[in-house]
């Protein structure tokens, strides 16, 4: 196999990881809705913490973006 | 046909060159916008408190603002004691909203030039990283001494368990600035690519289609303008969560074990 095939076959699999990334970020705003419609008012002290969750789980799915774009452009 | 490839923005060009002790020092594009973030996050903040009034105006609303922003985060999370560390974590906040945001600029100053964003750079997003923690290492161990040791034990561990979990939290502590910078450099650098992607379909689209394909070019063009606006959301998103993490880091280093 050459090595340009395998750059893009490798970037393709490196994309796969990203499913799990997302099922984490909707698990983070499924979680925090559901806590919202039990406790209304408790909802926007929480608002910090959804996001810094958000943004740590995605970061998991952006680390498999960048062996992707290695793959391909590196 | 222009050039649509989506790695060309990130090349560093030297603007001046300067050879010293051997070292390419030159003055590069990256230097260029370093030093337009530093200057422009210090002539905001003197101009806007420079009326200095009891009930703000404006601009000395927009910068109390993001100090009691930072100063509020810093508060939550590492406590009182954790203020001393505000300029740090107030610099750094600034710098890389600052930063990200200077690189959403297309055009920069016209076009023809276009902007840099430095935090798509690994070497950038390291340096601020390992600033951090190296701040929470040396401040860490000059205030509690051992004690810090005492960061890798959670409290409430059974016994036969402990030899595992005193690992996983060295190796997890290891890895901090890896995750830190990373984390940054990849949200700016993804972006920023996929930006260029999208832009590139309607230059791609035209050439292919001539005059039909600049209407049909309305798509990826909505595209990239939603892209845009989601990259200014992510700019500002990834600033915050790199000072929140830095504060958690530091409350490590003032409070180990907690």
């Amino acid at each position: 196999m050459e090595a340009e095939a395998a750059r893009y076959i490798g970037a393709g699999l490196a994309c796969l990881g990203m499913l799990g990334a997302a099922i984490g970020v909707g698990n983070i705003f499924g979680s925090f809705l559901q806590g919202a419609m039990r406790n209304p008012s408790a909802a926007q002290q929480q608002f910090g913490n959804l996001i810094f969750g958000f943004a740590v789980t995605e970061a998991l799915g952006i680390f498999s973006l960048l062996i992707a774009l290695l793959a391909l452009f590196g | 046909m222009a050039d649509t490839n989506p790695i060309k923005q990130f090349e560093v060009h030297e603007v001046f060159q300067f050879e010293a002790f051997g070292l390419n020092l030159a003055f590069t594009n990256s230097s260029f916008f370093m030093v337009l973030t530093t200057l422009m996050t210090i002539v905001l903040f003197t101009v806007a408190m420079g009326s200095r009034a009891t009930v703000p105006n404006r601009a000395q609303s927009v910068a109390e603002i993001i100090y009691g922003f930072v100063a509020d985060m810093l508060r939550s999370t590492a406590g009182s004691e954790g203020l001393r560390f505000f300029p740090f974590v107030f610099t750094l906040f600034t710098f890389i909203l600052v930063a990200n945001m200077l690189g959403m600029f297309p055009y920069f100053p016209a076009p023809g030039w276009h902007s840099f964003t430095i935090t798509s750079h690994i070497i950038v997003t390291v340096a601020l990283a390992m600033a951090v923690w190296l701040t929470v290492l040396v401040y860490g161990v000059f205030k509690n001494g051992f004690g810090f040791l005492k960061l890798f034990k959670p409290s409430g561990v059974p016994g036969y368990i402990l030899p595992f979990v005193v690992l996983i939290e060295v190796i997890s502590f290891l890895s901090r600035p890896v995750s830190h910078s990373v984390r940054l450099f990849a949200n700016m650098l993804a972006g920023h690519i996929l930006l260029k992607v999208f832009a590139g379909f309607i230059v791609m689209l035209a050439g292919a289609l001539g005059a039909a394909g600049y209407l049909v070019g309305i798509l990826p063009f909505a595209m990239t303008l939603a892209l845009t606006a989601l990259e200014f959301l992510v700019a500002f998103l990834q600033a915050y969560v790199f000072a929140i993490l830095t504060c958690i880091y530091l409350s490590d280093a003032l409070h180990p074990g907690h």
